[in-house]
Protein backbone atom coordinates (compact mmCIF):
# COMPACT_ATOMS: atom_id res chain seq x y z
CA UNK A 1 0.00 0.00 0.00
CA UNK A 2 1.31 3.39 -0.92
CA UNK A 3 -1.09 5.52 1.06
CA UNK A 4 -3.70 3.01 2.26
CA UNK A 5 -6.69 4.96 1.01
CA UNK A 6 -10.04 3.29 0.39
CA UNK A 7 -9.64 3.92 -3.35
CA UNK A 8 -6.23 2.27 -3.36
CA UNK A 9 -7.58 -0.73 -1.42
CA UNK A 10 -10.56 -1.13 -3.76
CA UNK A 11 -8.32 -1.05 -6.83
CA UNK A 12 -5.59 -3.31 -5.48
CA UNK A 13 -8.24 -5.82 -4.36
CA UNK A 14 -9.28 -6.00 -8.01
CA UNK A 15 -12.69 -4.36 -7.74
CA UNK A 16 -13.98 -2.16 -10.54
CA UNK A 17 -13.72 1.28 -8.91
CA UNK A 18 -16.19 4.15 -9.02
CA UNK A 19 -15.23 7.67 -8.03
CA UNK A 20 -17.34 10.80 -7.93
CA UNK A 21 -16.77 14.50 -8.02
CA UNK A 22 -17.87 17.42 -5.89
CA UNK A 23 -17.45 21.04 -6.92
CA UNK A 24 -16.98 23.31 -3.87
CA UNK A 25 -19.26 26.37 -3.59
CA UNK A 26 -18.35 29.93 -4.52
CA UNK A 27 -19.05 30.89 -0.93
CA UNK A 28 -18.29 29.85 2.64
CA UNK A 29 -21.51 27.82 2.72
CA UNK A 30 -21.14 24.38 4.33
CA UNK A 31 -24.75 23.24 3.92
CA UNK A 32 -24.37 22.77 0.17
CA UNK A 33 -21.32 20.55 0.71
CA UNK A 34 -23.20 18.40 3.20
CA UNK A 35 -26.08 18.10 0.74
CA UNK A 36 -23.86 17.07 -2.19
CA UNK A 37 -21.89 14.68 0.04
CA UNK A 38 -25.17 13.03 0.99
CA UNK A 39 -25.88 12.25 -2.67
CA UNK A 40 -22.46 10.64 -3.10
CA UNK A 41 -22.04 8.73 0.17
CA UNK A 42 -22.13 4.97 -0.32
CA UNK A 43 -22.32 5.28 -4.11
CA UNK A 44 -18.62 5.86 -4.86
CA UNK A 45 -15.25 4.82 -3.41
CA UNK A 46 -13.77 8.32 -3.28
CA UNK A 47 -14.83 11.83 -4.22
CA UNK A 48 -12.68 14.28 -6.18
CA UNK A 49 -12.77 17.83 -4.84
CA UNK A 50 -11.99 20.27 -7.61
CA UNK A 51 -9.39 23.02 -7.16
CA UNK A 52 -10.85 26.31 -8.42
CA UNK A 53 -12.29 24.47 -11.42
CA UNK A 54 -12.43 26.42 -14.69
CA UNK A 55 -10.39 29.07 -12.86
CA UNK A 56 -13.36 30.29 -10.85
CA UNK A 57 -12.71 31.04 -7.17
CA UNK A 58 -14.29 28.41 -4.95
CA UNK A 59 -13.80 27.07 -1.47
CA UNK A 60 -10.38 25.43 -1.11
CA UNK A 61 -10.13 21.81 -2.20
CA UNK A 62 -8.20 20.89 0.95
CA UNK A 63 -10.80 22.39 3.29
CA UNK A 64 -13.71 20.69 1.54
CA UNK A 65 -11.72 17.42 1.56
CA UNK A 66 -11.41 17.65 5.34
CA UNK A 67 -15.16 18.33 5.64
CA UNK A 68 -15.79 15.17 3.60
CA UNK A 69 -13.57 13.14 5.92
CA UNK A 70 -15.69 14.37 8.84
CA UNK A 71 -18.82 13.33 6.95
CA UNK A 72 -17.41 9.84 6.45
CA UNK A 73 -16.50 10.08 2.74
CA UNK A 74 -13.08 9.60 1.26
CA UNK A 75 -11.83 12.66 -0.62
CA UNK A 76 -9.43 12.91 -3.53
CA UNK A 77 -7.95 16.37 -3.27
CA UNK A 78 -7.23 18.03 -6.60
CA UNK A 79 -4.18 20.26 -6.96
CA UNK A 80 -3.45 22.45 -9.96
CA UNK A 81 -0.25 24.24 -10.95
CA UNK A 82 -2.04 27.45 -11.94
CA UNK A 83 -2.37 29.09 -8.53
CA UNK A 84 0.56 27.80 -6.49
CA UNK A 85 4.31 27.52 -6.84
CA UNK A 86 6.36 24.59 -5.54
CA UNK A 87 6.60 26.10 -2.05
CA UNK A 88 2.85 26.60 -1.65
CA UNK A 89 2.02 23.18 -3.09
CA UNK A 90 4.42 21.28 -0.83
CA UNK A 91 3.28 23.19 2.23
CA UNK A 92 -0.35 22.37 1.39
CA UNK A 93 0.56 18.72 0.84
CA UNK A 94 2.16 18.45 4.28
CA UNK A 95 -1.00 19.90 5.76
CA UNK A 96 -3.32 17.73 3.69
CA UNK A 97 -1.49 14.56 4.70
CA UNK A 98 -1.49 15.61 8.34
CA UNK A 99 -5.27 16.11 8.17
CA UNK A 100 -5.83 12.61 6.79
CA UNK A 101 -6.19 13.19 3.05
CA UNK A 102 -4.78 10.18 1.17
CA UNK A 103 -5.65 10.64 -2.51
CA UNK A 104 -4.27 13.46 -4.63
CA UNK A 105 -5.03 14.28 -8.25
CA UNK A 106 -2.26 16.31 -9.89
CA UNK A 107 -3.34 18.67 -12.67
CA UNK A 108 -1.92 21.49 -14.75
CA UNK A 109 -5.11 23.52 -14.34
CA UNK A 110 -7.31 25.49 -16.71
CA UNK A 111 -5.88 28.79 -17.86
CA UNK A 112 -7.24 31.75 -15.89
CA UNK A 113 -8.79 33.35 -18.99
CA UNK A 114 -11.69 30.90 -18.59
CA UNK A 115 -12.57 32.00 -15.09
CA UNK A 116 -13.77 34.99 -13.13
CA UNK A 117 -10.33 36.53 -12.57
CA UNK A 118 -8.90 36.72 -16.09
CA UNK A 119 -6.55 39.60 -15.12
CA UNK A 120 -4.75 37.41 -12.54
CA UNK A 121 -1.08 36.47 -12.81
CA UNK A 122 -0.75 32.70 -13.29
CA UNK A 123 1.95 30.58 -11.70
CA UNK A 124 2.73 27.37 -13.64
CA UNK A 125 6.04 27.09 -11.78
CA UNK A 126 5.61 23.34 -12.36
CA UNK A 127 3.53 21.44 -14.88
CA UNK A 128 1.41 18.39 -14.02
CA UNK A 129 4.26 16.01 -14.89
CA UNK A 130 6.68 17.80 -12.56
CA UNK A 131 4.01 17.99 -9.85
CA UNK A 132 3.64 14.18 -10.05
CA UNK A 133 7.41 13.74 -9.69
CA UNK A 134 7.46 16.05 -6.70
CA UNK A 135 4.60 14.25 -4.91
CA UNK A 136 6.22 10.87 -5.58
CA UNK A 137 9.57 12.20 -4.35
CA UNK A 138 7.99 13.39 -1.11
CA UNK A 139 6.43 9.98 -0.56
CA UNK A 140 9.01 7.48 -1.83
CA UNK A 141 12.30 9.34 -1.32
CA UNK A 142 11.21 11.51 1.61
CA UNK A 143 12.67 14.47 -0.26
CA UNK A 144 11.31 17.90 -0.97
CA UNK A 145 11.55 19.11 -4.56
CA UNK A 146 14.79 20.96 -3.70
CA UNK A 147 16.35 17.70 -2.49
CA UNK A 148 16.14 18.40 1.25
CA UNK A 149 15.10 15.48 3.38
CA UNK A 150 11.67 15.39 5.01
CA UNK A 151 12.65 14.96 8.65
CA UNK A 152 9.74 13.23 10.30
CA UNK A 153 6.54 11.92 8.78
CA UNK A 154 6.48 12.18 5.00
CA UNK A 155 3.23 13.00 3.17
CA UNK A 156 1.93 9.78 1.60
CA UNK A 157 -0.58 10.03 -1.20
CA UNK A 158 -2.16 7.63 -3.66
CA UNK A 159 -1.21 9.75 -6.67
CA UNK A 160 -3.56 10.49 -9.53
CA UNK A 161 -3.22 12.19 -12.87
CA UNK A 162 -5.55 13.18 -15.68
CA UNK A 163 -5.46 12.08 -19.32
CA UNK A 164 -7.48 13.40 -22.23
CA UNK A 165 -7.76 10.75 -24.96
CA UNK A 166 -9.69 13.19 -27.14
CA UNK A 167 -7.16 16.03 -27.24
CA UNK A 168 -4.55 16.41 -29.97
CA UNK A 169 -2.18 15.08 -31.12
CA UNK A 170 -4.08 11.79 -30.66
CA UNK A 171 -1.02 9.65 -31.45
CA UNK A 172 0.91 11.20 -28.57
CA UNK A 173 -1.82 10.84 -25.92
CA UNK A 174 -1.04 7.21 -24.92
CA UNK A 175 2.65 8.14 -24.58
CA UNK A 176 1.73 11.13 -22.46
CA UNK A 177 -0.26 8.85 -20.15
CA UNK A 178 2.76 6.53 -19.93
CA UNK A 179 4.94 9.56 -19.12
CA UNK A 180 2.64 10.46 -16.25
CA UNK A 181 2.95 6.93 -14.88
CA UNK A 182 6.72 7.22 -15.16
CA UNK A 183 6.58 10.56 -13.34
CA UNK A 184 4.62 9.05 -10.44
CA UNK A 185 0.94 8.46 -11.21
CA UNK A 186 -0.64 5.47 -9.46
CA UNK A 187 -4.01 6.06 -11.06
CA UNK A 188 -5.39 7.98 -14.03
CA UNK A 189 -8.77 9.62 -14.45
CA UNK A 190 -9.63 10.43 -18.05
CA UNK A 191 -11.60 13.19 -19.68
CA UNK A 192 -15.31 12.37 -20.05
CA UNK A 193 -15.81 9.54 -22.54
CA UNK A 194 -18.77 9.81 -24.92
CA UNK A 195 -16.95 8.57 -28.00
CA UNK A 196 -16.41 4.98 -26.89
CA UNK A 197 -14.81 3.69 -30.15
CA UNK A 198 -12.15 6.40 -30.01
CA UNK A 199 -11.53 5.67 -26.33
CA UNK A 200 -11.23 1.96 -27.16
CA UNK A 201 -8.53 2.75 -29.71
CA UNK A 202 -6.73 4.94 -27.17
CA UNK A 203 -6.86 2.16 -24.55
CA UNK A 204 -5.56 -0.38 -27.05
CA UNK A 205 -2.46 1.75 -27.53
CA UNK A 206 -2.11 2.29 -23.76
CA UNK A 207 -2.28 -1.46 -23.22
CA UNK A 208 0.30 -2.01 -26.00
CA UNK A 209 2.64 0.27 -24.04
CA UNK A 210 1.96 -1.78 -20.89
CA UNK A 211 1.01 1.37 -18.95
CA UNK A 212 -2.19 -0.23 -17.62
CA UNK A 213 -0.07 -2.68 -15.62
CA UNK A 214 1.72 0.12 -13.82
CA UNK A 215 -1.32 2.19 -12.90
CA UNK A 216 -5.11 1.99 -12.58
CA UNK A 217 -7.06 3.72 -15.34
CA UNK A 218 -10.49 5.12 -14.51
CA UNK A 219 -12.56 6.20 -17.49
CA UNK A 220 -14.30 9.54 -17.02
CA UNK A 221 -18.05 9.52 -17.57
CA UNK A 222 -20.83 12.06 -17.07
CA UNK A 223 -24.59 12.32 -17.42
CA UNK A 224 -25.92 14.91 -19.89
CA UNK A 225 -28.90 16.82 -18.52
CA UNK A 226 -30.51 18.00 -21.76
CA UNK A 227 -30.24 18.26 -25.53
CA UNK A 228 -28.93 21.81 -25.07
CA UNK A 229 -26.18 20.60 -22.76
CA UNK A 230 -25.23 17.87 -25.24
CA UNK A 231 -25.02 20.35 -28.10
CA UNK A 232 -22.99 22.76 -25.96
CA UNK A 233 -20.48 20.07 -24.97
CA UNK A 234 -20.23 18.84 -28.55
CA UNK A 235 -19.46 22.24 -30.02
CA UNK A 236 -18.20 24.63 -27.35
CA UNK A 237 -16.01 22.73 -24.88
CA UNK A 238 -12.38 22.30 -25.99
CA UNK A 239 -11.06 18.78 -25.64
CA UNK A 240 -14.55 17.22 -25.47
CA UNK A 241 -15.76 14.70 -28.05
CA UNK A 242 -19.53 14.10 -28.08
CA UNK A 243 -20.58 11.99 -31.09
CA UNK A 244 -23.52 13.28 -33.11
CA UNK A 245 -25.36 10.03 -32.39
CA UNK A 246 -25.64 10.98 -28.69
CA UNK A 247 -26.64 14.59 -29.51
CA UNK A 248 -29.38 13.29 -31.82
CA UNK A 249 -30.55 10.76 -29.25
CA UNK A 250 -31.02 13.56 -26.72
CA UNK A 251 -32.76 15.70 -29.34
CA UNK A 252 -35.21 12.92 -30.16
CA UNK A 253 -36.16 12.56 -26.48
CA UNK A 254 -39.07 14.68 -25.17
CA UNK A 255 -37.76 17.55 -23.03
CA UNK A 256 -39.16 16.24 -19.73
CA UNK A 257 -37.47 12.87 -20.28
CA UNK A 258 -34.06 14.16 -21.40
CA UNK A 259 -32.49 14.07 -17.92
CA UNK A 260 -33.50 10.43 -17.50
CA UNK A 261 -32.15 9.66 -20.98
CA UNK A 262 -28.84 11.36 -20.06
CA UNK A 263 -28.53 9.09 -17.03
CA UNK A 264 -29.34 6.08 -19.24
CA UNK A 265 -26.61 7.07 -21.75
CA UNK A 266 -24.11 7.45 -18.90
CA UNK A 267 -24.94 4.00 -17.50
CA UNK A 268 -24.55 2.51 -20.99
CA UNK A 269 -21.15 4.17 -21.45
CA UNK A 270 -20.05 2.75 -18.09
CA UNK A 271 -21.05 -0.76 -19.17
CA UNK A 272 -19.20 -0.34 -22.46
CA UNK A 273 -15.95 1.02 -21.03
CA UNK A 274 -16.01 -1.69 -18.35
CA UNK A 275 -15.47 -4.24 -21.12
CA UNK A 276 -12.40 -2.44 -22.51
CA UNK A 277 -9.10 -4.10 -21.48
CA UNK A 278 -7.06 -1.93 -19.12
CA UNK A 279 -9.99 -0.01 -17.63
CA UNK A 280 -10.00 -0.42 -13.85
CA UNK A 281 -12.93 1.81 -12.96
CA UNK A 282 -14.98 4.87 -13.77
CA UNK A 283 -14.83 8.44 -12.60
CA UNK A 284 -18.34 9.92 -12.60
CA UNK A 285 -18.33 13.67 -13.11
CA UNK A 286 -21.88 14.73 -12.30
CA UNK A 287 -20.93 18.29 -11.45
CA UNK A 288 -23.91 20.30 -10.14
CA UNK A 289 -26.01 17.15 -10.63
CA UNK A 290 -24.64 15.03 -7.80
CA UNK A 291 -28.11 13.66 -7.06
CA UNK A 292 -27.92 11.63 -10.30
CA UNK A 293 -24.99 9.50 -9.09
CA UNK A 294 -27.06 7.02 -7.08
CA UNK A 295 -29.20 6.22 -10.10
CA UNK A 296 -26.23 6.03 -12.50
CA UNK A 297 -24.27 3.63 -10.29
CA UNK A 298 -27.38 1.57 -9.64
CA UNK A 299 -28.29 1.31 -13.34
CA UNK A 300 -24.69 0.50 -14.26
CA UNK A 301 -24.60 -2.31 -11.72
CA UNK A 302 -21.92 -0.69 -9.58
CA UNK A 303 -23.77 -0.98 -6.27
CA UNK A 304 -23.20 -1.82 -3.53
CA UNK A 305 -19.66 -0.45 -3.31
CA UNK A 306 -17.15 -2.92 -1.86
CA UNK A 307 -16.07 -2.61 1.75
CA UNK A 308 -12.33 -3.29 1.98
CA UNK B 1 13.56 42.25 -31.41
CA UNK B 2 11.57 44.26 -28.89
CA UNK B 3 7.99 44.79 -30.00
CA UNK B 4 5.96 47.71 -28.69
CA UNK B 5 2.79 49.57 -29.48
CA UNK B 6 1.70 53.12 -28.89
CA UNK B 7 -0.39 53.90 -25.82
CA UNK B 8 -3.92 55.21 -26.42
CA UNK B 9 -3.93 58.93 -27.27
CA UNK B 10 -6.10 59.77 -24.26
CA UNK B 11 -3.62 58.16 -21.88
CA UNK B 12 -0.78 60.10 -23.48
CA UNK B 13 -2.78 63.35 -23.26
CA UNK B 14 -3.45 62.84 -19.56
CA UNK B 15 0.25 62.09 -18.92
CA UNK B 16 1.35 65.36 -20.53
CA UNK B 17 -1.56 67.44 -19.16
CA UNK B 18 0.62 69.43 -16.75
CA UNK B 19 3.40 70.22 -19.21
CA UNK B 20 3.73 72.97 -21.78
CA UNK B 21 6.69 72.06 -23.92
CA UNK B 22 6.96 68.36 -24.78
CA UNK B 23 9.89 66.68 -26.51
CA UNK B 24 8.62 63.62 -28.38
CA UNK B 25 11.65 61.38 -28.69
CA UNK B 26 11.67 58.39 -31.02
CA UNK B 27 14.11 55.52 -31.26
CA UNK B 28 15.66 54.29 -34.50
CA UNK B 29 16.08 50.60 -33.65
CA UNK B 30 13.49 47.94 -32.65
CA UNK B 31 10.46 50.22 -32.37
CA UNK B 32 11.19 51.76 -35.75
CA UNK B 33 11.07 48.33 -37.37
CA UNK B 34 7.84 47.51 -35.50
CA UNK B 35 6.30 50.83 -36.62
CA UNK B 36 5.65 52.01 -33.07
CA UNK B 37 8.23 54.65 -32.20
CA UNK B 38 10.42 55.65 -35.15
CA UNK B 39 10.79 59.03 -36.80
CA UNK B 40 7.56 58.57 -38.77
CA UNK B 41 5.49 57.71 -35.68
CA UNK B 42 7.02 60.66 -33.80
CA UNK B 43 5.74 62.94 -36.61
CA UNK B 44 2.28 61.37 -36.66
CA UNK B 45 1.87 61.51 -32.89
CA UNK B 46 3.12 65.12 -32.75
CA UNK B 47 0.53 66.17 -35.36
CA UNK B 48 -2.26 64.36 -33.53
CA UNK B 49 -1.30 65.93 -30.20
CA UNK B 50 -0.95 69.42 -31.71
CA UNK B 51 -4.39 69.16 -33.24
CA UNK B 52 -6.20 67.72 -30.24
CA UNK B 53 -4.57 70.00 -27.66
CA UNK B 54 -5.32 73.05 -29.82
CA UNK B 55 -8.95 71.95 -30.13
CA UNK B 56 -9.03 71.65 -26.35
CA UNK B 57 -7.84 75.25 -26.12
CA UNK B 58 -4.41 74.33 -24.78
CA UNK B 59 -1.29 76.08 -25.95
CA UNK B 60 1.27 73.29 -25.96
CA UNK B 61 4.46 73.01 -27.95
CA UNK B 62 5.75 69.71 -29.33
CA UNK B 63 9.37 69.22 -30.39
CA UNK B 64 10.19 66.18 -32.53
CA UNK B 65 13.43 64.19 -32.48
CA UNK B 66 14.62 60.62 -32.95
CA UNK B 67 17.89 59.04 -31.82
CA UNK B 68 19.48 55.89 -33.19
CA UNK B 69 19.26 53.87 -29.95
CA UNK B 70 17.61 55.31 -26.88
CA UNK B 71 19.00 52.55 -24.66
CA UNK B 72 22.54 53.93 -24.92
CA UNK B 73 23.84 57.13 -23.36
CA UNK B 74 26.06 58.13 -26.26
CA UNK B 75 23.18 58.33 -28.73
CA UNK B 76 21.00 60.31 -26.33
CA UNK B 77 23.79 62.89 -25.83
CA UNK B 78 22.84 64.25 -29.26
CA UNK B 79 19.51 65.53 -27.91
CA UNK B 80 20.81 66.86 -24.57
CA UNK B 81 20.01 70.46 -25.56
CA UNK B 82 16.47 69.62 -26.65
CA UNK B 83 15.90 67.77 -23.36
CA UNK B 84 17.08 70.84 -21.44
CA UNK B 85 14.70 73.06 -23.37
CA UNK B 86 11.61 70.85 -22.85
CA UNK B 87 9.37 70.62 -19.76
CA UNK B 88 9.00 66.90 -20.21
CA UNK B 89 10.14 64.14 -22.57
CA UNK B 90 7.62 61.77 -24.13
CA UNK B 91 9.64 58.76 -25.21
CA UNK B 92 8.55 56.53 -28.05
CA UNK B 93 11.20 53.95 -27.20
CA UNK B 94 10.70 50.68 -25.30
CA UNK B 95 10.78 50.66 -21.51
CA UNK B 96 14.56 50.36 -21.63
CA UNK B 97 14.89 53.60 -23.59
CA UNK B 98 12.50 55.39 -21.21
CA UNK B 99 14.57 54.31 -18.20
CA UNK B 100 17.88 55.17 -19.87
CA UNK B 101 16.58 58.70 -20.47
CA UNK B 102 15.41 59.05 -16.86
CA UNK B 103 18.82 57.89 -15.58
CA UNK B 104 20.78 60.04 -17.99
CA UNK B 105 18.74 63.21 -17.50
CA UNK B 106 17.58 62.95 -13.87
CA UNK B 107 16.46 66.59 -13.73
CA UNK B 108 13.87 65.92 -16.45
CA UNK B 109 11.02 63.42 -16.37
CA UNK B 110 10.75 61.07 -19.36
CA UNK B 111 7.28 59.56 -19.88
CA UNK B 112 6.46 56.31 -21.74
CA UNK B 113 4.51 56.82 -24.97
CA UNK B 114 4.56 53.13 -25.79
CA UNK B 115 3.64 49.88 -24.09
CA UNK B 116 6.54 47.47 -24.47
CA UNK B 117 4.80 44.24 -25.31
CA UNK B 118 7.18 41.35 -26.02
CA UNK B 119 10.29 39.94 -27.66
CA UNK B 120 9.16 38.74 -31.02
CA UNK B 121 9.24 38.50 -34.72
CA UNK B 122 7.33 40.14 -37.58
CA UNK B 123 5.54 37.07 -38.94
CA UNK B 124 3.91 38.94 -41.81
CA UNK B 125 3.30 42.55 -42.80
CA UNK B 126 1.55 44.16 -39.83
CA UNK B 127 1.67 41.07 -37.60
CA UNK B 128 4.14 40.46 -34.80
CA UNK B 129 4.27 37.42 -32.53
CA UNK B 130 6.05 36.58 -29.29
CA UNK B 131 8.99 34.22 -29.54
CA UNK B 132 11.17 34.55 -26.42
CA UNK B 133 10.67 35.28 -22.73
CA UNK B 134 14.37 35.73 -21.94
CA UNK B 135 14.14 33.01 -19.26
CA UNK B 136 17.92 32.86 -19.11
CA UNK B 137 18.20 29.11 -19.69
CA UNK B 138 17.40 28.27 -23.31
CA UNK B 139 15.61 24.97 -23.94
CA UNK B 140 15.19 25.29 -27.72
CA UNK B 141 17.58 22.37 -28.31
CA UNK B 142 15.07 19.99 -26.70
CA UNK B 143 11.95 21.34 -28.38
CA UNK B 144 12.79 21.41 -32.06
CA UNK B 145 13.55 25.12 -32.00
CA UNK B 146 10.09 26.19 -30.78
CA UNK B 147 9.90 27.86 -27.37
CA UNK B 148 7.32 26.40 -24.96
CA UNK B 149 8.09 29.04 -22.32
CA UNK B 150 7.06 31.91 -24.60
CA UNK B 151 4.57 30.16 -26.84
CA UNK B 152 2.66 27.72 -24.61
CA UNK B 153 0.01 29.66 -22.66
CA UNK B 154 1.00 27.78 -19.51
CA UNK B 155 4.76 27.61 -20.26
CA UNK B 156 4.58 23.82 -19.94
CA UNK B 157 7.77 21.83 -20.32
CA UNK B 158 5.90 18.53 -20.66
CA UNK B 159 3.09 19.44 -23.01
CA UNK B 160 0.69 19.36 -24.71
CA UNK B 161 -1.99 19.72 -22.05
CA UNK B 162 -5.52 18.38 -22.49
CA UNK B 163 -6.68 21.64 -24.04
CA UNK B 164 -4.86 21.19 -27.36
CA UNK B 165 -7.38 20.74 -30.15
CA UNK B 166 -6.87 20.88 -33.89
CA UNK B 167 -3.48 22.53 -33.40
CA UNK B 168 -4.97 25.36 -31.38
CA UNK B 169 -4.62 26.40 -27.74
CA UNK B 170 -7.56 26.17 -25.35
CA UNK B 171 -7.34 29.85 -24.47
CA UNK B 172 -8.15 31.13 -27.95
CA UNK B 173 -8.63 29.54 -31.39
CA UNK B 174 -6.28 32.23 -32.77
CA UNK B 175 -3.41 30.89 -30.66
CA UNK B 176 -1.39 27.99 -32.00
CA UNK B 177 -0.65 25.16 -29.56
CA UNK B 178 3.12 25.39 -29.12
CA UNK B 179 3.31 21.72 -28.15
CA UNK B 180 1.51 20.63 -31.31
CA UNK B 181 4.10 22.65 -33.24
CA UNK B 182 6.88 21.02 -31.23
CA UNK B 183 5.41 17.56 -31.78
CA UNK B 184 5.10 18.09 -35.53
CA UNK B 185 8.62 19.46 -35.81
CA UNK B 186 10.24 16.70 -33.74
CA UNK B 187 8.32 14.10 -35.71
CA UNK B 188 9.60 15.60 -38.98
CA UNK B 189 13.13 15.57 -37.58
CA UNK B 190 12.76 11.96 -36.37
CA UNK B 191 13.37 13.11 -32.78
CA UNK B 192 10.10 12.30 -30.98
CA UNK B 193 12.27 10.51 -28.42
CA UNK B 194 12.87 13.97 -26.94
CA UNK B 195 9.20 14.17 -25.97
CA UNK B 196 9.20 10.82 -24.20
CA UNK B 197 11.42 12.04 -21.36
CA UNK B 198 9.93 13.72 -18.29
CA UNK B 199 11.52 17.17 -18.25
CA UNK B 200 12.28 18.06 -14.60
CA UNK B 201 11.12 21.24 -12.87
CA UNK B 202 12.74 24.30 -14.39
CA UNK B 203 15.24 26.45 -12.55
CA UNK B 204 13.44 29.78 -12.79
CA UNK B 205 16.20 31.63 -10.93
CA UNK B 206 17.78 32.59 -14.24
CA UNK B 207 14.50 34.21 -15.20
CA UNK B 208 12.92 37.33 -13.64
CA UNK B 209 12.06 35.16 -10.62
CA UNK B 210 15.69 35.36 -9.52
CA UNK B 211 15.38 39.16 -9.19
CA UNK B 212 16.51 41.86 -11.64
CA UNK B 213 19.19 40.42 -13.87
CA UNK B 214 22.61 41.75 -14.72
CA UNK B 215 25.56 40.41 -16.67
CA UNK B 216 29.11 41.40 -15.74
CA UNK B 217 31.82 40.45 -18.22
CA UNK B 218 35.17 41.03 -16.55
CA UNK B 219 36.96 40.35 -19.83
CA UNK B 220 35.21 43.33 -21.40
CA UNK B 221 35.23 45.79 -18.52
CA UNK B 222 37.53 48.78 -18.77
CA UNK B 223 40.27 49.17 -16.19
CA UNK B 224 40.29 52.42 -14.20
CA UNK B 225 43.19 53.65 -16.34
CA UNK B 226 41.33 52.87 -19.55
CA UNK B 227 38.20 54.59 -18.25
CA UNK B 228 40.21 57.73 -17.53
CA UNK B 229 41.65 57.67 -21.03
CA UNK B 230 38.26 57.32 -22.67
Amino acid sequence: MKAGSNLEKVLTAGYFAATGELGPPQSADTAVIEKKAGYLKGNVDAVNITDNQTAVVRMSSMCVAVMLLRLGLEPTMQMTCRDRNRLAIQSDLLGAAALGIKNLLCLTGDHQVFGNHPTAKNVFDLDSMQLLSMVKGLRDDKRFQCGDEVKGTEPRFFIGAAANPFADPFDFRPYRLAKKVKAGADFIQTQIVFNVPKFREFMKRVVDLGAHEQCYILAGVAPIKSFGAARYMATKVPGMDVPDEIVQRMKATPKEKQAAEGIEVCAEVIQQVREIPGVAGVHIMAIEWEESVAEITSKAGLLPRPVV
Amino acid sequence: MIIAEQKPLDEIKSMIADYQKVLILGCGTCVTISFAGGEKEVGTLASALRMSTRLAGQNKEFIEATVQRQCEYEFNEEVADLVKEADVVLSLACGIGVQTMNEQFPEKLTLPGLNTTFLGQPVEQGVWAERCQACGDCVLYTTGGICPIARCSKSLLNGPCGGSQGGKCEINPEVECAWQLIYDRLQALGRLDLMMEVIPAKDWSTSRDGGPRKIVREDLRLTIAEEKQS
